[in-house]
């Protein structure tokens, strides 16, 4: 009953994601493709931080990866399509040589190494202007052209990127209940008891980071034909924030909690444009406000709000069950 | 020689003022287990808060520095501590770093709305007019500011080892069920870290405003730049954290002389990079007990 209920959801969802654009023009098609994009990237920081419990602050640079190098290799006159492949496969092998040493340390450690790293790269992406064009960015990236279908009308690139989105959720959907997407859980859950089962608890974690890495860098790759303009300061350390924060406030280790927070922080401030200037400083306050009654973010609190009206289900007490941010 | 004792010097003088932050960063961390990532923030707003004073209230300077400290100690430390660290530290750490984040947005976006965008030049408190050490060239300033941070990390280093207080707030650190049961107030001494630290910061504010401007987005590098001081230094040690400290300003400033420019900001990276694989306790850190 509860799983089929959650098939129909799903479906319902897809149905308005399908139907969201239609008869609304161009901005706020771009609006909602930003979000889609946006929501693959906080898509792969879940896995690092809600199901692998590591916190990265580099998600933004395993976008800038992405886009930089798909719009190189675009502008060169690849196929978008092709272009793909080096830019996945770059994330994937920095995700591993970055997150090799850097998971030696956890939690706020690996915070600092992330962040530091995410720097880094905004200082290669502005210094070396003979191949990203510094700080004036690269633009006029073509959109992918599929012969019988275009992309370089607003919708049709929207269509596009909602069908990556699904391949990309429904590989994730996979990815965390196969074996090791079940180790993932052991992990967080008690990694003492994990690792006595025979868990490789580090291999894992760095499969996560890097996995969760790639999908930065696919999210990267659809930024730069969606903007058709990039440069260093989309990529700072404040974005990696923001996608930390998206992953957070919809509900870090719940599978659909990055969309919800990616479509809070892309579409709120469009809702709240009366609040002009002080729109960040209310989001931020409401942030700490969250932390303070649930950490588990927007899916949690119905979770919450759901035990209390329905009654919680009985499980063994003993055992503290779901995701939670350590 | 005398360029490069004039690059070690002012070096120092900067190096100094980091330590000061990452010494209070330090002092949390080892009090209540908090990483603050708006320890850059708490930096960079009691300044505004002298500001306020002189340019709106139209105090005098001395009388805006020491309200703008008190207030400091009371909002960023007090407040801080029982309104966003107290309530979320039980759900756990990375929910306490990401809330303090979020603190670095708000304080940073509230300074920009409510005071200005625009960097705000700062009054000096001391003669900025150049003086010869030794043939190198430096500002009185900066020599100024040197010597207060290490005065003020004799006198903090003197309390902690030397008084009843600040053992106690050491035994709290270090074990506080024992210390609890030894008659150490712990709660007492947790909520003394996190004012010594609110001071800390706003006393580096105060010192480092005048060399750069006052600007909404002065805690972006600087909070940075204190937590790696702190890693590389040790985290664990308050002598650490002025190592790291130093370490860091005299590094940055021969670098940015002699090697490159462009690329100034990556050295405390590569420098966090390169400790944390070699020797992730940091220089003067001695080896804590990591979980799995």
């Amino acid at each position: 009953m509860r799983a089929y209920l959650s098939w129909l959801l799903i479906a319902l969802l897809l149905v308005l994601a399908i139907l969201a654009p239609i008869g609304q023009g161009n901005y706020i098609t771009y609006v909602l493709t930003s979000w889609l994009v946006f929501s693959i990237a906080a898509m792969g920081l879940n896995l690092t931080l809600g199901y692998a419990g590591q916190i990265s602050l580099a998600q933004a640079s395993f976008m800038a990866i992405g886009a930089y190098t798909s719009a190189l290799l675009t502008l060169a006159g690849w196929h978008w399509m092709a272009a793909l492949v080096p830019a996945l496969l770059l994330c994937f092998v920095v995700g591993l040589v970055l997150g090799y040493p850097a998971l030696r340390v956890k939690g706020h450690f690996l915070a600092f190494v992330t962040l530091a790293f995410n720097t880094l790269v905004f200082l290669v992406l502005r210094n070396e202007d003979w191949l990203t064009g510094g700080n004036y960015g690269l633009s006029g990236m073509p959109r992918p052209d599929f012969g019988f279908v275009s992309t370089m009308k607003q919708h049709n690139f929207y269509y596009f990127t909602l069908a990556i989105t699904v391949v990309a959720a429904a590989i994730m959907w996979w990815i965390v209940r196969s074996p090791w997407g079940r180790g993932f859980k052991a992990l967080r859950e008690n990694p003492i008891r994990a690792e006595s089962l025979g868990v490789d608890t580090r291999r894992i974690t760095l499969l996560a980071f890097a996995i969760g890495s790639t999908y930065g860098g696919l999210a990267g790759a659809l930024i730069s034909p969606l903007v058709q303009f990039i440069e260093p300061g989309s990529f700072a350390v404040g974005h990696s924030l923001r996608i930390l924060l998206m992953v957070v406030v919809g509900g870090a280790g719940f599978f659909f909690g990055p969309f919800l927070g990616a479509g809070v922080v892309i579409l709120l401030p469009e809702l709240l444009r009366f609040t002009e200037g002080y729109y960040l400083i209310i989001y931020s306050a409401l942030v700490i406000v969250m932390l303070v009654f649930t950490p588990r973010g927007l899916i949690g609190l119905w979770g919450m709000l759901r035990d209390r009206f329905f009654g919680k289900p009985q499980i063994r007490a003993d055992v503290e069950q779901g995701p939670k941010l350590k | 020689m005398s360029q490069f004792l004039q690059v070690l010097l002012s070096g120092l003088a900067t190096g100094s003022i980091y330590a000061l932050v990452a010494i209070g960063f330090t002092l949390v961390w080892q009090a209540a287990q908090t990483v603050n990532f708006a320890q850059g923030e708490f930096v960079m707003v009691p300044a505004f808060f002298v500001l306020v004073g002189t340019n709106i209230l139209g105090f005098p300077l001395a009388l805006s520095l020491g309200l703008a400290l008190l207030l400091a100690i009371a909002l960023l430390g007090a407040v801080f501590k029982k309104l966003v660290v107290d309530p979320i530290l039980p759900s756990g750490g990375i929910s306490l770093i990401i809330a303090t984040m979020a603190l670095g947005i708000l304080l940073r976006e509230s300074v920009k709305e409510f005071y200005g965008a625009e960097a705000q030049p700062f009054p000096a408190m001391f003669p900025t007019n150049p003086i010869n050490v030794f043939g190198a060239v430096v500002s009185m300033q900066d020599m100024l500011n040197l010597l207060i941070s290490l005065a003020v990390v004799v006198v903090l280093t003197l309390f902690l080892n030397r008084t009843r207080t600040g053992r106690s707030m050491q035994a709290a650190a270090q074990n506080p069920a024992v210390a609890e049961i030894l008659g150490v107030n712990v709660k007492r001494m947790v909520m003394y870290a996190f004012l010594i630290n609110a001071a800390l910061a706003a006393l580096a504010s105060f010192l480092i405003t005048p060399v750069y401007l006052a600007k909404f987005s002065n805690g972006e590098t600087l909070g940075l730049v204190a937590f790696i001081a702190a890693i590389v230094g040790g985290f664990n040690q308050i002598r650490g954290a002025l190592v790291g400290g130093l370490l860091i300003g005299v590094l940055d400033n021969l670098v940015a002389t002699y090697v490159t420019a462009e690329y100034r900001a990556a050295l405390p990276l590569i420098l966090l990079i390169f400790i944390i694989l070699v020797r992730p306790q940091g220089i003067m850190g001695t080896s804590e007990g990591r979980a799995v």
